[in-house]
């Protein structure tokens, strides 16, 4: 083991508890706004596995605009509609908690028979060649010659959202 | 050198852009944009207006479909390709897309009452037939991606349009279940990604057929594009969500839901699996066999219990697609699959939305079933139907005996062909549990035919409002029962020009 695989290695021992412990406590705290800013810990957790996975662009991206924008969307949301206020939530369902935990286990088997089968052992296709010239480079010049049709295609993805959110946000009472 | 220096030295290789490769989307984007102006800027223009120009938008997209009708090329270095499932799905998406723009015209309120969907459903009609047709023409999958997101984004807000509890409800389950699925597709499109090295259909399809490729990573991908695709078609098990979002979305945007999403849905199912992943049939055609089996069964055992003809439309709805995923199992080795496939959608595309009209039609005529839902769509409703209202029951008789499969009519020819593929490709034990299903359909959908030609109406025939001006739902209704009649009658030169969709670019 090289000494950078071994800071990788230290990195993540430290990162990955500390995400499924977020994660663990976003869904589990009744408070909604420690919710919001357990998921903001998770995302720069999130960015540091990006980083371990050589891609700097996502990562970048990750904290600007999950850990930023979206994050501070949602607290200015929790602090308009006031916090404090618990939603109780009823079980509409009968029998779902038992077929979820049975579910939730079969899908935890299901994984871990995959890599125990070697599903993740593989070295990734491309990752040397997505990577050439530095991530973020690669990026920028794949978004504009390669992938400019997606990237275009993308506006009217947002066209439509903004529409969208216009349509059902303006309805009178 | 610094890095960051020697890639500025680097000239950029503009991408070629081919326009009139994607005319047709182009056309559909501009008048998309043209109409949410028009809806910001002249608020009182009437639905009528609308309208015309959302079909105006579509007769140029149509022209410029058949001007490319025999392009066939990749474009925009393997984004789009012009192939046979290309303008097949274009030419019947567009086609469904009018039948859609004049059932939104009349609009599900009764005369006299304000309309309560908003002038943005035309615009939005526009982008998700946008997405549709660019899903599928995608060759790269996140193309298909976001053509997937364009579609499925203009839908939910479609279903939620009116303040109904019920629509409401439906957009909220068919937002939240959809975006479920769509990350499921995204995972399985980074596997794939993972495994080949690239997102591109073409290239996909190179590397499966490499031996020295990794081949668990690619096969848990592939199961994980599965699951996102038989969720958008609404196979068993991902039907969960599909009648109770076509019981309360309103009874237009539900017909172009159920028409549109499928033609879409299958054409990139086709491209993708029988297309990229066709060299590994043998690890993928169980799974899709087993959904085709469940969903044949399950949506037609379904259908028979239910009593309100939405809900009865949306469990036939899957067990249509079970009958498609057959196609699609029969595909990748068999061509006769693409074409039979892509005949089904287009027969299947009208005489379901025809149905649709006809609960539109009804629903005109008395007081909603329940205020929550606002429509009137109960079986109860359509007793008697064929004394007061000729027409419109000998229109629904057309509808349901072709989605029954009755010989002159379309849909015999749709299963027809479908199931001659699944012989051909030696799957003949599917078809036969197709047959088995198709019986079990003949049920529910004749029974809908006695309720509305044998039984005597109940309550107070004076107590039936008039049904209005219907001009739009009119046109629509005459239209959608010509071509079931029409297709049925002559489906040589259709099934032809199918047959010219067999080849697959990728």
């Amino acid at each position: 083991m090289t000494s950078s695989e071994q800071a990788e290695l230290i990195v993540f021992i430290i990162l990955a508890p500390l995400a499924v412990v977020t994660a663990l406590g976003m869904v589990l705290t009744r408070n909604a706004v420690y919710s919001a800013l357990l998921l903001v810990v998770n995302f720069f957790c999130l960015a540091g596995f990006y980083v371990l996975l050589e891609a700097q662009f996502v990562a970048a991206v990750q904290v600007i605009v999950y850990a930023g924008a979206i994050m501070v969307l949602f607290l200015f949301v929790l602090m308009l509609l006031g916090i404090g206020n618990e939603v109780v939530v009823k079980e509409q369902m009968r029998g779902q908690r038992p077929a979820a935990v049975l579910l939730a286990l079969g899908l935890l088997v299901a994984i871990v028979g995959a890599l125990a089968a070697g599903v993740f052992d593989a070295e990734p296709a491309s990752l040397a060649a997505a990577n050439e010239g530095g991530n973020v480079e690669a990026i920028g010049r794949i978004l504009f010659t390669r992938y400019t049709f997606a990237f275009e295609t993308a506006g009217i993805l947002l066209v439509v959202a903004a529409v969208g959110a216009l349509v059902l946000g303006k309805r009178q009472p | 050198m610094h890095p960051l220096a020697q890639a500025t030295t680097q000239p950029l290789p503009l991408p070629e852009v081919d326009w009139r490769a994607i005319a047709p989307e182009l056309a559909l984007a501009v008048a998309g944009v043209v109409l949410l102006l028009v809806v910001a800027f002249w608020p009182r223009a009437g639905r009528g207006v609308l309208a015309g120009l959302t079909l105006a938008g579509l007769a140029a997209a149509a022209a410029l479909t058949v001007w490319n009708w025999d392009l066939e090329r990749v474009a925009f270095e393997g984004a789009v390709s012009l192939d046979g499932i290309t303008r097949y799905a274009r030419a019947v998406l567009l086609a469904v897309g009018a039948l859609a723009t004049l059932m939104v015209a009349q609009g599900d309120s009764r005369e006299g009452e304000p309309d309560d969907s908003p002038p943005e459903v035309f615009p939005l009609l526009l982008f998700a037939l946008l997405g549709m047709v660019l899903l599928a023409a995608a060759s790269d999958l996140l193309v298909v991606f976001i053509a997937l997101e364009i579609l499925s984004l203009s839908l939910y807000v479609m279903a939620g349009e009116t303040r109904r509890l019920a629509a409401q409800e439906a957009a909220m389950k068919y937002f939240l279940l959809g975006a479920f699925s769509s990350a499921f597709l995204l995972y399985g499109i980074a596997l794939c990604y993972g495994a080949t090295g690239s997102t591109n259909l073409l290239e996909i399809a190179d590397a499966t057929g490499d031996p020295t490729a990794d081949g668990t990573l690619l096969l848990a991908g592939v199961g994980l594009l599965a699951v996102g695709f038989l969720f958008k078609v609404s196979a068993v098990p991902f039907h969960m969500w599909t009648p109770d979002v076509y019981q309360g979305t309103p009874t237009p945007v539900a017909a172009f839901m159920a028409a549109a999403t499928k033609v879409a849905g299958f054409a990139v199912f086709l491209r993708v699996f029988a297309g990229a992943l066709g060299g590994l049939v043998v690890s993928w055609r169980p799974v899709i066999a087993g959904a085709a089996v469940l969903t044949m069964l399950v949506g037609a055992a379904l259908a028979v219990v239910q009593t309100d003809l939405k809900r009865m439309l949306a469990y036939s709805s899957i067990s249509h697609a079970g009958y498609l995923l057959v196609g699609v199992a029969a595909a990748a080795t068999v061509p006769a699959g693409v074409s039979a496939s892509m005949f089904y959608l287009l027969t299947y595309a009208f005489m379901v939305m025809g149905a649709f009209m006809v609960v539109q039609y009804v629903s005109r005529l008395g007081p909603p079933d329940d205020d929550a839902i606002g429509e009137r769509s109960s079986l109860e409703d359509y007793r008697g139907l064929a004394r007061r209202h000729p027409w419109a029951a000998g229109l629904l008789a057309v509808f349901m005996l072709a989605l029954t499969g009755i010989p002159p009519l379309s849909g015999f020819w749709a299963k027809y062909y479908v199931f001659l593929a699944g012989i051909e490709a030696g799957l003949t034990w599917l078809v036969v549990v197709a047959v088995i299903s198709s019986v079990i359909s003949a049920f529910f959908y004749l029974r809908v035919l006695v309720v509305a030609y044998l039984q005597e109406p109940v309550g107070d025939p004076g107590a039936e409002t008039a049904p209005g001006r219907t001009p739009a739902l009119g046109v629509a209704l005459g239209l959608a029962g010509l071509l079931t009649v029409a297709i049925g009658l002559a489906p040589e030169a259709l099934i032809a020009a199918a047959r010219s969709a067999e080849r697959i670019l990728g």
